[in-house]
């Protein structure tokens, strides 16, 4: 492994551990990451358990175009990113290929994130922020919507933490300041976005698709 | 012979300690080194323990009359949610784990740093970060509602500095995930040649325990927090019950953290004490294997009893039967180590060194909080001693009985390690029991009047419970000055004491084999590990009145 050499960080005297280490360290991340979003879909799934019918209504309120064409915008970004890990991984060299692919991928979030914005001005026009102006006006709709803010939010937030990483790979590696071959921090990366990406899915379905099935 | 030798100079050591490597603030305030950052932190939460301390000596002054007079009501409250706030997530939760197993983790297993040394720094800054929102929350005019920040109080009645304050709670919260992540990373990846699993010194197995619930527990308060956060700032109505939302919720939300964080500070705790008594009993630790399995059962149940704090909440009658049940089975893995760490004592050397006495002092004290607690597990006795002091002295047995014994406990043991001097001994022994006997007289008095009904949080309370209050509040000013005595003495000793070899105690550790203080990358060669811990004397046999040759029969290559 001597290419790799440059990459070596204390305190590690092996790259593979190193290497182990980063990903043992961001799996143990996207634990807590994993909790964190499931505590909001558990206060979510309570919520409408005990307010089924006003959060079928308010589903049918949300845009499903906005939230479509943004799930499949996530899909394809994983699948370029996917690509970069692997070509990383393969050490074969694919310089190119990997930073068109990390261009790719953070300019698919940024679509979904001016995509997002689209919607929320959409959201914000119909008056679907809670307070005195909503729209809706069954009973809970507001609960709805609070959760629908903090959700989507939440996860926009990370996305845009995912962009930055993203763009940071692909600038260094564009200025021939980063090692691409074999980088632990292109597939800590990688797996960060991929939780972003599931995420999305679980929040899809708990979004738009109540009160859309029958 | 050297010129230099016979001119009387004796060569210097390859490289400064830690301490000496770089001098400057900036070298501090930029160091990756693990240990330098421990010692961040240890400044850091003796700031914010003695803040959280000198609120609740208002508030314990306020105390010694029935009708107060002192405070105002809402002054009160905001003194007792401070120190709450402060002394949970800005002392107890960081005390042991971010100073003693930052300074300790690596050098236990035989590594020169932890696995992500900047991340280490940066959760550091993220602390400093975070104690910044929540001491502008006390200075813009603090905040009332508790440490618990139940809703819909918090969200929607209360007018004080709650978002600042939760904001402050919630950026610590990433801290402590980043030092969980850390330290699991550290545990799993950078043990040295041999040094197997079970071959961890019990500190390591707890501090990893803690790392596990740490990066499990604290995201579910963080989400907690911002949706309080999100409700008060944005209006959106998560907690409000006239929108359809649930207030009880959030109790869930809050206590599957806030039961696990008991274990985050009592956990180490157990660590450091695990460490202890064998060396001033000269004993190998009794069970080892179960003290493990013990620690990991903890931290395992320990996500599975949280609705033992909402007994009277109103939640199903069938859930508070579960709850109950299973905090009853929590008793069992800590009775185990209760039990363990008494008979690693028969037959042994004992000595009364200060970090035995506090080590004893938290076995007792810890006994006493654990019997307490199972009679909060009950759900007939809970609900009569629900939010009384009952319930008050309890977890301060637990949690200043128990931890913060536990934290003086290795701060006097590893102190010669961490600086390279030894403290003075007598005075740090007189210390020990001021503290074990303030704190008894401070906090046992409020079981009998928790038990006679005082609740908590009330600045005014009917005359029959002064006796108590007083007995209780005096015990708080022997206690106060316990907690300023080391902080004398352990300044002294920084200057004049005397110097500490690599091993005053004879211990077994790998941390002992190095020099005091430990040069910046520890170990001068890689450390190979070819026997378990506590190795005092041989297998079967008592212990010996010599001290043992483990560290010189030790391989060090
Ligand atoms: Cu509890």
């Amino acid at each position: 492994m001597s290419e790799a050499t440059g990459l070596l960080r204390e305190p590690w005297e092996s790259f593979e551990r190193q290497s182990e280490a980063g990903t043992l360290g961001i799996w143990a991340f996207l634990a807590s990451e994993i909790l964190f979003f499931g505590a909001l879909m558990l206060t979510y799934t309570v919520c409408r358990i005990e307010n089924a019918d006003a959060f079928a209504a308010a589903g049918r309120a949300t845009n499903i175009w906005y939230g479509t064409a943004n799930t499949a915008i996530l899909l394809t970004s994983s699948l370029t990113m996917t690509v970069v890990v692997q070509a990383t991984a393969s050490g074969d060299n694919f310089r190119r290929l990997i930073l068109a692919c990390l261009t790719v991928t953070a300019a698919l979030g940024t679509a979904f994130l001016a995509v997002k914005g689209f919607e929320y001005k959409d959201d914000i026009e119909k008056h679907l922020v809670p307070g005195a102006q909503f729209a809706l006006t069954e009973k809970s709709a507001q609960l709805f919507f609070g959760l629908y803010w903090t959700l989507t939010g939440v996860h926009a937030i990370h996305l845009t933490i995912g962009i930055l990483l993203v763009l940071r790979l692909a600038l260094l590696g564009f200025r021939r300041r980063l090692e691409l071959d074999r980088n632990p921090e292109i597939r800590v990366t990688g797996l960060y976005w991929h939780l972003v990406d599931v995420i999305w899915i679980f929040l899809y379905a708990l979004i738009y698709l109540p009160g859309r099935a029958s | 012979m050297t010129d230099a030798l016979l001119t009387g100079d004796l060569p210097l050591p390859a490289h400064p300690d830690y301490l000496r490597d770089g001098t400057s603030l900036t070298s501090w305030l930029t160091t990756t080194d693990h240990k330098r950052i421990a010692i961040l932190y240890a400044i850091t939460i003796t700031i914010f323990f003695f803040m959280g301390g000198a609120a609740i000596t208002a508030v314990r002054l306020e105390l010694f009359m029935p009708n107060g007079g002192l405070l105002t009501s809402d002054a009160y409250n905001k003194l007792f949610s401070f120190h709450g706030i402060i002394m949970v997530w800005f002392f107890l939760v960081p005390s042991i784990p971010n100073t003693f197993g930052n300074f300790l983790l690596p050098l236990m297993i035989g590594a020169p740093d932890v696995a992500f040394p900047r991340l280490n720094l940066f959760s550091w800054y993220l602390t400093i970060a975070a104690g910044a929102f929540t001491v502008y929350a006390l200075l813009a005019g603090g905040v009332d509602t508790g440490w618990t920040f139940y809703t819909p109080y918090s969200t929607m009645f209360s007018n004080s500095h709650v978002f600042a304050a939760a904001a402050g709670v919630f950026v610590v919260g990433f801290a402590s995930i980043a030092t969980g992540v850390n330290f699991i990373a550290t545990t799993h990846m950078l043990r040295a040649p041999g040094m197997s699993w079970f071959r961890l010194p019990l500190f390591v197995w707890a501090t990893y325990a803690t790392s596990l619930i740490m990066v499990l527990a604290t995201p579910v308060l963080a989400i907690s927090l911002l949706l309080v956060m999100a409700e008060r700032w944005l209006g959106l109505p998560i907690f409000d019950p006239a929108q359809g939302g649930d207030p009880i919720l959030f109790q869930h939300l809050f206590w599957f953290y806030s039961h696990p964080a008991v274990y985050i500070m009592i956990l180490p705790a157990m660590g450091v004490v695990s460490e202890i008594i064998p060396c001033f009993a000269r004993r190998r630790i009794f069970g080892y294997d179960f003290m493990v399995y013990a620690l990991i059962a903890i931290a395992g149940i320990g996500f599975f009893v949280w609705g033992h704090h909402m007994f009277v909440s109103g939640q199903s009658p069938y859930a508070n039967l579960i709850f109950s049940f299973l905090s009853f089975v929590i008793a069992v893995p800590s009775a185990i180590k209760v039990f363990n760490w008494t008979a690693s004592l028969y037959r042994g050397q004992i000595s009364f060194e200060a970090p035995m006495l506090y080590a004893l002092g938290f076995v007792g004290l810890f006994t006493t909080g654990g019997l307490s607690g199972l009679f909060l597990a009950s759900i007939p006795v809970d609900v009569h001693v629900t939010d009384t002091y009952f319930v008050v002295a309890h977890f301060h047995y637990i949690m200043v009985g128990g931890a913060v014994s536990g934290f003086f406990a290795g701060l006097h043991f590893w102190w010669p390690k961490v600086t390279g001097r030894m403290y003075p001994e007598s005075w740090a022994r007189f210390a020990a029991i001021l503290m074990y006997s303030g704190f008894n007289m401070t906090f046992l008095p409020q079981f009998v009047a928790g038990y006679l009904g005082m609740p908590r949080r009330y600045h005014t309370y009917p005359p029959e419970f002064q006796i108590y209050n007083v007995m209780s509040s005096s015990g708080a000013a022997v206690l106060a000055l316990a907690y300023l005595l080391p902080l004398g003495y352990f300044a002294w000793s920084l200057f004049y004491a005397e110097r500490a070899g690599n091993n005053p105690w004879g211990a077994s550790g790998l941390e002992w084999t190095t020099t005091s203080p430990p040069p910046p990358k520890n170990f001068d060669r890689q450390p190979r590990v070819d026997r378990g811990p506590y190795d005092y004397h041989p297998e079967g046999e008592s212990a010996g009145l010599n001290p043992p040759e483990v560290q010189n029969a030790r391989e060090v290559r």
